[in-house]
């Protein structure tokens, strides 16, 4: 079979204009699809960063809470309620929130503030420079250098800014897992100072973080909360919650969707005209190999090993293409959200196997009715 | 006595049915024998590439027998039937049908590639081939850098290669000029033909008669009886 592969190839590759428009057509299809999924991957893990940086195995929050940065204060009779579940084995507030920032050079900078514990800072960010104690120093904050930061002025432990003419001080510079998906810088501090800081409303509490004392406690401590007129999710389950909320409350999952399947449209458009164009300019040479005495599956495996072959290689040269794409777009514009997953590598993948499957089953029918006897009669 | 190579009796093929159907072929029985070139001759639609299509394995007759030195193919399966093609039957088409992307070499080596020899092994034995047909220095051009003549003795390279005892010519001559056609088939005379081959060649070009060694002729599907015979042993 190595040799009747080996024709297949040649046929393939020699046909240099075929084999260009062939390979364009499916690295502009996976191109385009893996840049529209990776976009969308990238939109959903910085909508879940606040979820993914704190890391509480659960969080208690308001049923009508739909993402992490629409909160619903809640009252601090909650935190006692969830404290005395068998179970629990601690949990411990959370407060998330907006502010308006006066940065040294006069200019307002909104900003995300995230309010963590006061006695156990759970949820805090690993520090790049600075000290943890001195998150309790007089207007302590710590910045995340994320993409965002430089919005802060590229500041440096010690430099100051004012929020609600409160006096703020850098003590720290810190660095977390993900970005958060609205533009603005992240600032930590502690919970009590959040609340002294930004104007707030009766109840203060965003969220309760919770951890259980053993896994099989999960399931109890979401009964009791329940009752209780409030939701607990896991961290697993906040993140697909919010994730659904994008993907089906906003235009964002429906245009992601259209792209891709346009983009697949578009590659299976060109690769299929252009693989059938050369099954049939080759078909009478096909029928020439049946007469000489090549069998029907022979042909299909030399269809199916082009149709593959191209298929395969248009997918690596896409592949490539998005990930300089992306990391070309990172340096000069550090927002840019987009993540290439393993999800977004085999979606790919399948599409560019259907665009195969579908470009060479048109050839494989060509090939196979086309009888020997047309070639004799010309 | 020469043995017998093809033996075809009583071959009837039609096509269509009821008002539309078309008896290509009527009734066909004769004999072709190793170490002769057999011609079919006779006007367009008079059948005889049915007929040659029937007795190389490629159409299934409607009745009739075809025995290839003494085996009845058509009681193959398909896929032994290709298999029978790809070792007894040598093709040379008409229109060459070379494939432009590959080499001279590679196109001759295609039967041998079909009979799953190693590629650089069949290209070796390609160029022996080539060499028997005058054209081992053109073995890395694709055809399309040949002439008509060269890419006909391509063809001829390509269909003797697996060593076939039938070899099949369609309309040697109808894509080359007349003395590249008479050269072809004078070639085809005093280098192909040997006591173990033989060769049929369809054609209604008298000009290359002279190197038959018996002309059989159709019309309307009937096979009119022998025109000539043993014009070469004469």
């Amino acid at each position: 079979m190595g040799g009747i592969l080996h024709i297949a190839y040649k046929l393939l590759v020699n046909d240099r204009a075929k084999y260009a428009a062939l390979l364009l057509g499916i690295t502009f299809a996976v191109f385009l699809m893996i840049e529209m999924t990776s976009l969308f991957a990238g939109i959903l893990t910085r909508s879940s960063a606040t979820v993914i940086n704190i890391g509480a195995s659960i969080w208690v929050m308001d049923p009508a809470i739909q993402t992490v940065a629409n909160t619903i204060p809640l009252p601090d009779y909650v935190l006692d309620e969830v404290r005395s579940i068998p179970g629990v084995k601690y949990a411990v507030p959370l407060y998330s929130g907006a502010a308006l920032l006066k940065l040294p050079d006069g200019v307002y900078q909104s900003a995300n503030i995230i309010g963590l514990d006061d006695t156990s800072l759970f949820g805090r960010p690993t520090l790049e420079n600075g000290n943890i104690e001195d998150i309790f120093a007089e207007n302590a904050f710590i910045a995340v250098k994320d993409s965002e930061f430089y919005k802060l002025e590229n500041p440096k432990v010690g430099a100051e800014f004012e929020l609600n003419d409160h006096r703020g001080v850098i003590v720290g510079i810190a660095h977390v897992a993900s970005s958060g998906l609205f533009g603005v810088p992240t600032l930590y501090t502690t919970y009590n100072r959040a609340l002294q800081y930004i104007p707030s409303t009766r109840f203060t509490i965003s969220y309760l973080l919770v951890e259980p004392k053993t896994l099989a406690d999960v399931a109890l401590i979401k009964q009791q909360v329940k009752a209780a007129g409030y939701l607990a999710l896991t961290k697993d389950e906040f993140i697909q919650k919010i994730s659904s909320f994008y993907k089906y409350q906003t235009g964002v999952g429906t245009n992601m969707l259209i792209m891709t399947v346009i983009s697949f449209i578009i590659g299976l458009s060109i690769s299929g005209q252009t693989f059938y164009t050369f099954v049939i300019e080759n078909l009478e040479k096909f029928g020439a190999l049946k007469a000489i005495g090549a069998k029907g599956r022979e042909l299909i495996v030399m269809i199916l090993f082009q149709a593959a072959f191209v298929s395969l290689t248009g997918y690596g040269i896409g592949v490539g293409l998005c990930a300089l794409i992306i990391w070309t777009a990172r340096l000069y514009l550090p927002d840019y959200a987009a993540i290439i997953t393993f999800s977004n590598l085999v979606l790919a993948f399948l599409m560019v196997i259907v665009i195969a499957a579908i470009s060479s089953y048109v050839g494989v029918r060509k090939v196979l009715r086309i009888e020997p006897f047309d070639i004799f009669r010309g | 006595m020469a043995r017998t190579a093809i033996e075809a009796v009583g071959l009837n093929k039609w096509f269509g049915d009821g008002e539309v159907k078309t008896h290509a072929v009527k009734d066909v029985s004769f004999e072709a024998y190793l170490g002769e070139i057999l011609y079919v001759v006779g006007p367009s639609g008079s059948g005889k590439t049915t007929m040659l299509s029937m007795i190389s394995g490629i159409l299934r007759p409607n009745s009739g027998t075809v025995k290839i030195e003494g085996s009845e193919i058509w009681s193959l399966t398909n896929d032994a039937l290709a298999d029978f093609r790809l070792h007894k039957i040598g093709f040379v088409f008409q229109d060459f049908h070379l494939f432009p992307r590959l080499t001279t070499a590679e196109n001759v080596a295609i039967p041998l590639i079909l009979q799953k020899r190693a590629w650089d092994e069949a290209l070796k034995e390609a160029e022996v081939d080539l060499e028997v047909v005058g054209l081992k220095d053109r073995a890395q051009l694709p055809p399309v850098k040949l002439s008509g003549g060269e890419q006909q003795r391509v063809a001829i390279a390509r269909a003797i290669v697996s060593r076939p005892d039938i070899l099949i010519l369609d309309e040697p001559t109808a894509s080359l000029d007349g003395d590249s056609g008479r050269n072809i088939v004078k070639f085809v005379r005093e280098h192909i033909l040997s006591d173990q081959r033989c060769i049929v060649i369809v054609t209604h070009d008298s000009r290359i008669y002279e190197f038959a060694d018996r002309i059989v002729k159709m019309e309307d599907g009937k096979m009119m009886g022998i025109e000539r015979e043993n014009l070469n042993a004469q």
